[in-house]
């Protein structure tokens, strides 16, 4: 049973996310789009979703004072999820046109797709791989595909916040976790049953 | 590993779907928000609208639209069609597509493709090509020009050299639609297919001519195309999305069968 709790999307002006919010609400959970750094340092739990790029992304949540309420929240112990540039953001560098800093929450970088031979963006749908349990991917079998378009991947420092991998020419990490910060390079909101499986467990993650 | 994508494409005008051999003789082939909910649980890995609305309030219609399939589909969708501006494009993401396309206005003016992509994200911005047979044709150095308005209108422009300048620009994939072959179900132009997926490093969306599953199986081998597109062998119910997955899959393609 899913308990009921506030799941604050953080909106910082990037992306679609109102393809998020319904899929919350489907998976069961009661989602709010905002963008105050009081509602997200009080909420249950937090998404932080968005497109687009990295520098921009990093600029308008400092703006918005959201930076130091996601670091907060974080540490206050509030489960955290990352999605495409948001599971980037949760790192401490990248170097997507330029050098920035990110939040910092995953120690590690964010590096360009550059693998000759390679399309970038790599775009559609391809597989996890890596069967470490935890409680975000309950149900979800090795092999199951989900929807990636992106033309960056995170390097996390320690191996061990490697949760699971996706192969495209190269191996990168497509789910990353440290304590109860998680992040995917995909998108479980255009993912079908396996994304909205993904979304129900991190709604039931106490 | 990477599946080859197989996407349905809608074609509506006022609010309906339509297909055409070559963009005219249109029949009406339903509801788009019911055919995308369709193509959703049978499979499709995206689906494209393209919209050929011609009415002073289109944008409202396309927007009203986009908003009823985002709230029913769980795939990725794009949507083309007259986007002009920033604030078109800006109109159809916030309603609820992940991705847009360009063409005539991209075409007019190449620079609005690395504004848009500057702005929104390459991963977002596909420039669509309709692409035809340069007369005469020469095999050995085939040429193809850009078109616009449906194939009505011809641009000094070769559509391989097209391609790569797009992708310089910041286009994230290239739809290339077949003039030639749209609507004729005769089977995609993997000439061109594999001469563009050749030139540039981003995905190309192979469109035009589709006619049967081995035509399909075709854009990937010949063609070199990270997806293919086809309309009337869906909509008109000749085969289904999981027919397609199937038969691509004991060919030993990748595909993702759900």
């Amino acid at each position: 049973m899913t308990p009921i709790t506030e799941t604050v999307i953080v909106d910082y002006g990037m992306g679609n996310l109102r393809s998020v919010e319904k899929a919350l609400e489907h998976a069961g959970g009661r989602p709010l789009i905002s963008g105050d750094p009081e509602r997200v340092r009080n909420a249950d739990r937090l998404i932080l979703p968005g497109v687009g790029a990295f520098g921009d992304a990093m600029k308008n949540l400092k703006q918005k004072g959201l930076d130091g309420a996601l670091r907060q929240a974080v540490r206050g112990g509030t489960p955290l999820l990352g999605l495409c540039l948001g599971l980037q953001l949760l790192f401490t560098r990248s170097e997507e046109f330029g050098s920035h800093e990110g939040l910092d929450l995953i120690p590690g970088s964010v590096l360009r797709i550059n693998e000759p031979g390679l399309r970038v963006p790599h775009v559609g749908w391809n597989q996890v791989e890596g069967s470490r349990p935890n409680p975000l991917l309950e149900g979800i079998a090795e092999g199951s595909y989900f929807y990636f378009v992106h033309s960056f991947y995170v390097q996390p420092d320690d191996p061990a916040d490697v949760l699971r991998w996706t192969s495209y020419g190269f191996r990168f990490c497509s789910i990353a976790c440290r304590e109860k910060v998680w992040g995917a390079q995909f998108h479980p909101e255009k993912s079908q049953e396996a994304g909205k499986r993904l979304l129900r467990n991190f709604l039931t993650i106490l | 590993m990477l599946a080859k994508r197989i996407i349905p494409c809608l074609d509506v005008r006022d609010g309906r779907v339509v297909k055409g051999t070559r963009f005219v003789n249109l029949v009406d082939a339903g509801d788009p928000v019911e055919a995308a909910a369709r193509y959703d649980s049978e499979g499709a890995d995206e689906l494209i609208f393209l919209d050929i609305t011609a009415s002073s309030d289109r944008r409202d219609i396309v927007t009203r639209m986009v908003r009823s399939v985002a709230d029913r589909i769980s795939i990725p969708f794009t949507v083309g069609g007259g986007l002009r501006t920033l604030e078109d494009i800006q109109a159809i993401l916030r309603a609820g597509a992940d991705k847009i396309s360009l063409n005539t206005s991209a075409v007019e003016n190449p620079g609005f493709i690395s504004e848009a992509s500057r702005y929104f994200g390459s991963q977002c911005i596909v420039v669509a090509i309709d692409a035809r047979r340069a007369l005469p044709w020469n095999p050995d150095a085939p040429r193809w020009e850009v078109t616009t308005h449906g194939g009505r209108v011809s641009r000094s422009r070769e559509a391989v050299e097209w391609a790569v300048a797009a992708a310089r620009e910041g286009a994230g994939e290239i739809l290339l639609t077949s003039m030639d072959r749209d609507g004729t179900k005769d089977g995609y132009d993997n000439i061109l297919n594999a001469r563009v997926a050749g030139m540039v490093d981003i995905p190309v969306i192979a469109s035009g001519g589709c006619g049967s599953l081995e035509h399909i199986a075709d854009a990937f081998t010949e063609g070199n195309a990270s997806a293919a597109l086809a309309a009337s062998i869906f909509h008109f119910g000749q085969h289904t999305i999981s027919e397609c997955k199937r038969f691509l899959h004991e060919l030993g393609i990748p595909v993702r069968l759900t």
